[in-house]
């Protein structure tokens, strides 16, 4: 950094190259497994190779499932997935938008109020809640559909959040400007204020997926039907318990499957990912 | 086209008061500076007169209708900001066109009016560009264009060259010149920059914390300020101002600090007075020691090339009045004191409590 | 917090936050006063009546020994996720702040485990230690270690722990990394030139600089530990062997959904939400007094 040390340069790089290796290792592992078939796995130690069952076993777990646990073809739940995440996604980005919006630029009453009130969803996570809005879901008839899947969760602030740090920093004289123009507020917004937050919509867009694909607790509660079932609680249904009992080869696979959507997001998006995770966090 | 009239409006932001009683009437086409220190309320008025702020009481009028109700866009104006107020993600074409399609013109009169305007200033190879690939002077057209095209009765400035460096100010300044006596537009022009106001405005409004101090022609307020405080806001460096008594039936005026000076001509009907006397640095002319009016001791000099700026005290220690004289010569005494005379028709005199000008 | 008020509408702000409002009272409110409701209640065997009995849950709850236990299981999960999330992502990042070439790449590769989700990450621990068949497992057993976390508890603690700080572990990394960048870098020269080595600008100028960032990742890792590993622990141990892996957010959902005590389980959801309502409260405090330095 600021005096040439080749071995403290040496060391820095062999911690990364470990962190690194030590980061990817499950994955690999996993990948691996996904491409052996049940036997290789079995046989202490497994190899570290990847094998040659690879088309097989995607084939069999995305059409096919498995035959213990859980029967449903990934693909399926590769669908749900994708339908819950996008959802909640967008739902929430829109909502958000508009809810900024009206806070930043208008004052009325209760303002700071509705404010608040959306402020406090930050603090308490789903988990603390599971039961009674398993029950609202359940009396609204919504267990088992997209719907009871994805509204409880647009329910958080972060985005209202990200949304309102960044109307602020919009200079006045634009609005103004707008306003002088002739636009109302709702043509101000979709002219002006939509394409400049085109960025933090990115942002928000990266976050919000892997948090919407990765849900857990809550798909588990309230689906039962396995047509509904996401990619991430198919897989754990399809351990039933002891190593021996399952397909473990095809446990694998799905995980493979489970965790490349998101983290080509993460990858092709990096940038604003990382702009979406420090900014959120303000 | 329009004229403005202002009717002892004023304007409180709840408890405190920021414009007490303004009142002028503004002539169709006419080019008024508004212009003051900060915070003086100058941009709180024109912002008003545009419809942004709302007012607290008194009447805004734009041709023959009271605009206090109406919306910024139904009050046929428009408005040059300060940080010109571009929309960063539409083309300089959009931009201007934007409150012409929001009035549902057809493209076609659209076109015309951007295209016209584009002309006007200079700005008909930029349409397709963003305005973050525009310079500073270059925004500001465009911001004047966007002005333009509505064809406003009342065209409004927010201090539109302050973000402009010193020759890119000048140049615009020209520019705004020309621009207005080709369109003929009436102008509201707000700023805080003097020199702005003297060569832009027909007329002036010398704002100060929320009052008009002196409503009237550029030429006007340098020759007759109404207030000692707009006689120190026009003109650089400001005026001096001598706080002393008359006496010897108006002929004479004691300074404090046991300094006298002599009027070029008599003021008897303020013998007998403390007064402020006001005589601008430009306006003094060296002479010979009998012929002085004051003799300052010099404390220092700047040298400006063609001029001299002589900063010095009257009266025997230095706590006496101070004076400045800008002299047309590079020739003159490092230290001492330095016989120094004007003209009648350059001397002021203002009451010391009010500041208000006294007549002769 | 505030702009000059720019347009002005009697009914358009409230159409425009009814979406989120609705959707925040509907599911979040309600839910969360029920739960507040439930905790007050006992309800009989079959569930059909229930019936009021102020705080008389809570009071089970705190002579339970299980539920004791889930705390301190809970206390010990939670400071060995922060601490050790922490302190190699802090590691980590110094490292990366430091290499001129490859910053890049090394950065990319160290994020992406946050887009796996915790479950899964449970998933994948698990087939890697897995008694039988782990690869670690065999590893483990050639350096004389006899693995199995399903008989073992510390075992099986020690696995979530370690799944749970690769899941956090780069978002970690990133906020140190920012943090790190942030520095500016004439406070490092300065130090230079005044004589302090390596180690030594770490620990009197980097370090403190970035106690702010590390405060506000050791809430977060806390949270996380509290919440966002539910998916681990139900993924590979479901808060065994013996309740050693019963952390609280596990506890109430077995309480409420297997052993369908509502009561009890309400109770405990109360008690967590006090929890991070402390927690996020002391956050904010503390992040409101970092705005004025």
């Amino acid at each position: 950094m600021v005096e040439r040390r080749p071995w403290l340069d040496f060391l820095s790089h062999g911690i990364l190259i470990l962190g690194v290796i030590v980061i990817a290792f499950p994955v690999y592992v996993t990948f691996v497994a996904s491409t052996l078939s049940l036997e290789e796995i079995m046989s202490m130690p497994m190899p570290l190779w990847p094998g040659d069952r690879l088309i097989e076993n995607y084939s069999q777990v995305l059409f096919a499932g498995t035959s213990t646990g859980s029967t449903a073809p990934v693909a399926t739940m590769l669908f749900n997935s994708t339908v819950v995440a996008l959802c909640i996604t967008i739902g929430k980005i829109a909502i958000s938008l508009i809810s900024a919006f009206a806070i930043v630029y208008f004052r009325f009453p209760f303002r700071m109020f509705f404010f608040w009130m959306i402020f406090i969803t930050l603090m308490l996570p789903v988990e603390v809640r599971i039961i009674p809005t398993f029950q609202v879901i359940a009396d609204l008839g919504m267990l088992n559909s997209y719907a009871g899947l994805t509204l409880p969760l647009i329910a958080s602030a972060t985005a209202t959040f990200l949304f309102r740090q960044f109307f602020m920093t919009i200079p006045d004289e634009l609005a103004e400007a707008a306003r002088m123009d002739g636009a109302g507020p709702m043509r101000f917004f979709w002219d002006v204020v939509l394409p400049l937050s085109k960025t933090s919509m990115a942002a928000l867009f990266v976050i919000q997926f892997i948090y919407g694909w990765n849900q857990y607790l809550w798909p588990l509660l309230i689906t039962t039907d396995e047509s509904m079932y996401t990619v991430v609680i198919g897989i754990k249904r399809m351990i039933v318990g002891g190593d021996a009992a399952n397909e473990w080869h095809l446990v694998m696979a799905t995980a493979m499957l489970a965790l490349l959507p998101p983290a080509a997001v993460v990858l092709l998006m990096q940038k604003w990912f990382i702009k979406g995770l420090v900014e959120t966090e303000k | 086209m329009a004229a403005v009239s202002i009717r002892n409006v004023h304007k409180s932001f709840g408890a405190v008061k920021v414009i007490q009683g303004i009142s002028m009437d503004i002539a169709d086409g006419e080019f008024v500076v508004m212009v003051g220190p900060s915070g003086c309320g100058k941009s709180t008025l024109l912002r008003m007169v545009a419809g942004l702020e709302a007012i607290t009481s008194g009447e805004i009028a734009i041709g023959d209708r009271v605009v206090n109700n109406l919306e910024p866009k139904d009050r046929n104006i428009a408005m040059v900001f300060q940080n010109y107020a571009l929309y960063p993600h539409m083309s300089v074409y959009d931009n201007m066109a934007y409150g012409l399609r929001i009035q549902g013109r057809t493209k076609a009169d659209i076109d015309q009016r951007v295209q016209r305007a584009a002309e006007i200033l200079e700005l008909s190879k930029l349409l397709k560009r963003r305005p973050r690939e525009l310079s500073g002077g270059q925004r500001q057209r465009v911001a004047m264009g966007r002005a333009i095209v509505r064809e406003p009765t009342v065209f409004l400035f927010d201090e539109p060259l302050s973000n402009l460096d010193a020759k890119l100010r000048v140049q615009m300044r020209s520019e705004l010149q020309s621009l207005h006596q080709r369109l003929k537009t009436t102008t509201l022009y707000v700023t805080h920059d003097q020199v702005e106001a003297m060569t832009l405005a027909h007329r002036m409004l010398i704002m100060n914390a929320g009052r008009s101090e002196q409503i009237g022609a550029p030429l006007e307020v340098y020759q007759k300020p109404a207030t000692t405080f707009v006689a120190g806001f026009i003109g650089s460096p400001p005026m001096n101002l001598i706080p002393g008594r008359i006496g010897e039936g108006g002929k004479v005026l004691a300074a404090d600090g046991d300094a006298r000076v002599r009027l070029p001509e008599p003021r008897s009907a303020y013998d007998g007075r403390n007064v402020l006397l006001g005589v601008r640095p430009e306006h003094f002319d060296t002479c010979e020691p009998g012929a002085a009016l004051m003799s300052p001791d010099i404390d220092f000099i700047e040298l400006l090339g063609s001029d001299s700026l002589v900063y010095g005290h009257l009266g025997a220690d230095k706590s006496g009045a101070r004076v400045a004289a800008r002299l047309h010569t590079s020739v003159v005494a490092k230290e001492g004191r330095l016989p120094l005379r004007f003209a009648a028709e350059h001397m002021h005199l203002f009451d010391p409590e009010s500041g208000k000008r006294l007549e002769a | 917090m505030e702009k000059r008020v720019v347009f002005r509408s009697a009914w358009l702000p409230f159409v425009l936050v009814a979406p989120q409002l609705a959707i925040t009272v509907v599911f979040f409110f309600w839910p969360a006063s029920q739960a507040v409701w439930y905790s007050f209640q006992l309800q009989d065997a079959f569930g059909l009546r229930s019936q009021f009995v102020g705080l008389q849950n809570f009071y089970t709850l705190f002579k339970d020994s299980n539920y004791l236990l889930s705390f301190r299981t809970t206390a010990v999960f939670s400071v060995a996720v922060a601490g050790i999330g922490i302190a190699l992502s802090l590691l980590l990042a110094v490292m990366a702040d430091r290499v001129v070439r490859g910053a890049m790449a090394y950065k990319t590769l160290l994020i992406w485990p946050y887009a796996v989700a915790a479950a899964v990450a449970g998933v994948l621990y698990a087939f890697m230690f897995a008694p039988s068949i782990g690869i670690v497992t065999f590893m483990l057993r050639q350096f004389g270690v006899h693995w199995d976390w399903v008989i073992n508890g510390n075992q099986a603690m020690l696995l979530v722990i370690m799944a749970a700080v690769w899941n956090q572990i780069s978002y970690n990394f990133l906020f140190f990394l920012a943090g790190l960048q942030s520095i500016p870098k004439s406070l490092i020269e300065a130090a230079a030139i005044d004589g302090a080595g390596p180690a030594r600008r770490f620990w009197s100028i980097i370090f403190p600089l970035l106690s702010p960032t590390a405060f506000f990742l050791l809430v977060v890792n806390v949270v996380y530990a509290f919440f966002g590993t539910f998916g681990i622990i139900d993924a590979i141990t479901q808060g065994g062997p013996a309740q050693s892996t019963t952390i609280l957010v596990y506890k109430v959902y077995h309480d409420g959904v297997k052993a369908a005590d509502i009561g009890g389980s309400s109770a405990q959801s109360v008690i967590l939400m006090a929890i991070v309502i402390a927690l996020t409260v002391v956050q904010f405090r503390y992040i409101e007094r970092r705005v004025q330095y």
